[in-house]
């Protein structure tokens, strides 16, 4: 036998088959290359969540080599001069350290912060996307409670990191935290010496912080963003109704080349700009803010955007306070702490977790749903979103009163008044205005869908009167006059250049860079049948 | 899929295209490509080659910023030195060539995956419907499993086994418990002003040194510490105590409103002269209630604003705190500020078990 030469181009292909020899990979293989996705903006949403973590854990990895959470005093002797001979924390001089005397430290002590705010914004933006749409709608209720838990992880994780460097802003942070605890009733005060190791701060909160932060709270994100994805993949994604699309199939394209190549330059584009904002926009510049000592804090000392809520909610709180005389002589105290920052938070993650089945309860729905919802279809979802959104931004605004107080020379006590009566009738007023917003907006689609669209042409009539012309959007019976279309739950044409009345604009920025379309050619249905083969598919077996 | 399987496709017949085998594979993965058209139907045009050039652009300026990040990065003066150096740019020029670099070549890919990749529609079938056979066949064969262990019909296995097992189980959580908890004891009623073997503890600055009177002129106040050793370290975080030397008219609205307090005005007085001192750890959640309002005589605590009304003996009046600010017992020994105890409650923020 002749040995035959050896051939690279058939090398992939080759080992392909030893694979497929071994493993039977073929059919899964394919069946994920050709598993299609709906396209639509909101759905990037959680994608910027999944690829500023993956930065997360890149940039983190790297802070962990020089990062040193130990709580032992030293002096501080580097090139920072301000601060030469301070006593601070070790892990307050790693940090410095790491912003100062490591190659390309500072910058990623920086993209780590921003992928955190940026993680945090996205999950909430995301969260608000599901919500709005029904996408937690049977059968995917599963990755909405596991997307509030993300949350909450997140949250904590953030924390947790926000307390590591040991600078005056955390070490206020971890403060008010041991406070928090203490204000639980019965068990506080075991909770607060048990995770403190006696007396605040201690010299072990630091390093248990930072266990929690690198390897237990990541590596459970981990397995929940991995389950969320798994079920995303096992369930398939939800989609806008339109042409051709039911709650039986998903119109789309294939995952392989198309979504992934989307995906995967959208990975490169948070990244840099992740790496932007790391590079040209300063955060949590620590050495400013010195080491934490506690009988110092400047005013206006503010926590990351995602915990404002709750400091929000910490201001907003009347001093009331529970005294429980439980026997003769003995009494026991509940203070007023723990209702904002315990009994609230409470409440957030389980009225979120529930929604889903009390939802479905209200609605009687039973059977799955695939489609997406506009919101001003439901009306009664959507208001209540807005309520929540209203209730949640009166608390934000309210963590940065002092801030704003200032700048705008009002009164702190009228701020903090402010935000207590604002807490209580904004929501409501938010779910009144957005049911109206619904309804008008179900009804002008009903409109249009029964008359046709305006075209802006004013016609007179014998008698005199102006009326505007309409464009139906269906045929006309034998009177002229328009039959009514159904509601199909997705945008309805309102202008005449949306059912091509008018000649598409050219792109181009004072030169055209294409040529004109040809108006005479029909555009094509968004589904068309399958074209003929020639021209694509040429390469024969 | 054994569902999508069609016998009568034959792989290996030669007038097939490549097409239509990836059409038959989508098929069998429940996949209809219903639309798949080139975006530039005659290859070659204008329109066409200004895309690619476009991309390719992009991509070259992206390796070039890549390649300038790794220049930056070894070689640009990137130790931080005091004043405006060129190091100050360090930061900024790797975030733009490392930023610059990726986001092109993401914007690169997207533009290939829009504006070259053919146009597609496909339609996938979804198959959520729970089989009722599968469900019946594996329901019987869990309760089979159960069966075989025939726990049902043996009581005495059952209950060994939870006899059995449950010790296992508070065993393991046994080394976490027991490692962890700790018994909050005394330490939250106490602090480092408590007199030890009767020596009281005196009033000093951060660097140690003993405050006297004369330190503190007439309406000024000032941080102190304990006089042990690491006082003013946050070894003793409940400890700041602010010293303040009121004016006389304050001083005696002070004094006036101190009869009201039992526990304040016992023990000829806690406060010493014009002078008094009040625990610095808010009664709220603990932040140091530092910023003092001379013309109110309000302390303000800077992290929810609560304010304490210092000449109503540190009354909260506004804000979320509830209690007083601890005063500290004050008095002079030997020409230097000592305190004649610990504060008389519990500093800080509020507890369960705090009466
Ligand atoms: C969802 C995930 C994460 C979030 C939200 C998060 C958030 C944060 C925040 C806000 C900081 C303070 C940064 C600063 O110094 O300005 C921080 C510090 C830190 N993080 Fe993370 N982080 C996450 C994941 C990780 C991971 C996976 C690691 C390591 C494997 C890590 C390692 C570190 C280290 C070592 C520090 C201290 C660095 C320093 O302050 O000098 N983080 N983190
Ligand atoms: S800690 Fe002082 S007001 Fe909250």
């Amino acid at each position: 036998m002749k040995r035959r030469k050896f051939d690279v181009a058939a090398l992939p292909a080759k080992a392909g088959g030893e694979i497929d020899d071994r493993l039977q990979v073929s059919a899964p293989l394919r069946r994920l290359f050709n598993k299609v996705f709906p396209d639509h903006w909101s759905f990037l949403l959680g994608e910027i969540a999944l690829y500023s973590f993956i930065v997360l854990l890149l940039t983190g990895t790297f802070l962990t080599l020089w990062f040193d959470p130990s709580m032992e005093e030293v002096h501080y002797n580097g090139p920072y001069t301000p601060l030469n001979g301070i006593e601070m924390s070790r892990a307050y001089e790693s940090s410095l350290q790491l912003s100062f005397e490591v190659r390309g430290g500072l910058i990623m002590r920086q993209m780590h912060h921003w992928a955190a705010l940026l993680f945090m914004a996205s999950i909430v933006v995301h969260m608000l996307r599901v919500f709005f749409t029904g996408a937690f709608r049977k059968p995917r209720e599963l990755n909405w409670v596991i997307g509030v838990l993300l949350f909450w992880l997140g949250f904590v994780e953030g924390f947790a990191g926000y307390s590591l460097p040991d600078d005056a802003l955390s070490g206020t942070g971890l403060r008010i935290a041991h406070a928090i605890m203490l204000s639980i009733p019965v068990v506080g005060t075991w909770v607060a010496t048990s995770l403190f190791g006696g007396e605040f701060p201690g010299t072990v909160i630091l390093g248990r912080l930072y266990i929690a932060h690198v390897l237990l709270v990541p590596a459970i994100l981990l397995g929940l963003i991995a389950a969320h994805m798994g079920l995303l993949v096992k369930q398939k994604h939800t989609q806008w109704p339109g042409p051709g699309r039911s709650n039986d199939n998903v119109v789309g394209v294939r995952m392989f080349p198309g979504f992934a190549a989307k995906g995967g330059a959208f990975f490169m584009v948070v990244f840099g700009v992740i790496a932007l904002l790391g590079g040209l926009f300063q955060i949590n510049p620590v050495w400013l803010f010195g080491p934490y000592k506690a009988a110092v804090v400047s005013a206006a000392s503010q926590p990351d955007w995602y915990v404002m809520f709750l400091d929000g909610s910490t201001r907003l709180m009347p001093p009331w306070e529970a005294r429980f005389p439980l026997w003769p002589g003995h009494h026991y105290t509940l203070p007023p702490l723990f209702w904002p920052t315990v009994f609230l938070p409470g409440v957030l993650t389980m009225l979120p977790l529930f929604y889903p089945f009390i939802e479905a309860r209200k609605f009687k729905s039973k059977q799955s749903h695939h489609l997406l919802q506009r919101p001003r279809d439901v009306p009664t979802r959507t208001s209540l979103g807005a309520m929540a959104l209203a209730f949640y931004f009166v608390l934000m605004i309210s963590g940065a009163n002092d801030v704003l107080a200032e700048k705008f020379h009002i009164s702190l006590n009228a701020m903090t008044w402010a935000g207590r009566i604002g807490l209580l009738l904004l929501p409501p007023l938010a779910y009144w205005v957005t049911y109206r917003i619904c309804l008008g907006l179900q009804q002008h689609d009903r409109e249009v869908l029964a008359h046709g669209m305006e075209t802006g042409i004013i016609k007179r009539l014998p008698n005199g009167a102006f009326v505007e012309v309409h464009q139906p959007l269906s045929p006309v019976d034998a009177h002229g006059h328009p039959t009514e279309l159904p509601y199909a739950g997705w945008v309805v044409p309102k202008k005449m250049n949306r059912i091509g009345a008018l000649v598409p604009t050219v792109k181009g920025f004072f030169f055209p860079v294409e040529e004109a379309a040809q108006r005479t050619l029909p555009a094509e249905a968004p589904v068309s049948p399958a074209p003929s083969r020639e021209g694509i598919g040429s390469g024969k077996h | 899929m054994s569902t999508h399987t069609d016998v009568d496709f034959d792989v290996k017949d030669p007038s097939l295209t490549r097409f239509d085998l990836v059409k038959e594979g989508a098929r069998r993965d429940g996949v209809e490509i219903v639309h798949y058209a080139p975006r530039f139907p005659v290859p070659g045009t204008r329109a066409e080659k200004r895309v690619e050039r476009t991309i390719a652009f992009m991509l070259v300026l992206s390796g070039l910023l890549g390649l300038g990040f790794v220049v930056a990065y070894i070689w640009w003066p990137w130790k931080y030195e005091p004043g405006n150096g060129l190091d100050k740019l360090y930061n900024p020029v790797l975030g733009i060539t490392l930023g610059g670099s990726l986001f092109l070549l993401g914007i690169a890919i997207v533009t290939w995956a829009k504006k070259l990749l053919p146009e597609e529609v496909s339609i996938q079938e979804r198959h959520d419907v729970a089989d009722q056979a599968e469900r019946a066949l594996t329901g019987a064969t869990i309760l089979n499993m159960v069966d075989e262990t025939g726990i049902k019909r043996r009581p005495l296995l059952k209950g060994a086994l939870l006899v059995g097992a449950a010790p296992l189980g508070v065993a393991a959580a046994a080394p976490l418990v027991g490692g962890l908890i700790k018994k909050p004891d005394h330490i939250l009623f106490e602090t480092a002003w408590k007199p030890a073997d009767g020596h009281k503890v005196k009033l000093t600055r951060e660097d140690g040194s003993a405050v006297r009177p004369e330190d503190v002129s007439v309406g000024g106040q000032m941080t102190v510490y304990p006089g042990v050793p690491h006082g003013a370290s946050n070894e003793h975080a409940d400890s700041p105590v602010l010293l303040i030397h009121l004016r006389e008219k304050d001083a005696s609205e002070l004094r006036a409103n101190l009869k009201n307090v039992a526990v304040n005005a016992e023990d000829g007085g806690a406060i010493w002269g014009n002078f008094v001192a009040y625990s610095k750890i808010c009664t709220h959640a603990g932040c140091p209630a530092s910023l003092y309002e001379q013309q109110t005589n309000r302390l303000l605590c800077p992290c929810h604003q609560s304010q304490f009304h210092i000449t109503d003996n540190a009354r909260p009046v506004f804000g979320p705190a509830t209690r007083r600010l601890p005063m500290l017992p004050l008095s002079v020994e030997d020409g230097v500020f000592v305190a004649k105890s610990d504060f008389r409650v519990p500093i800080g923020p509020g507890f369960w078990e705090r009466p």
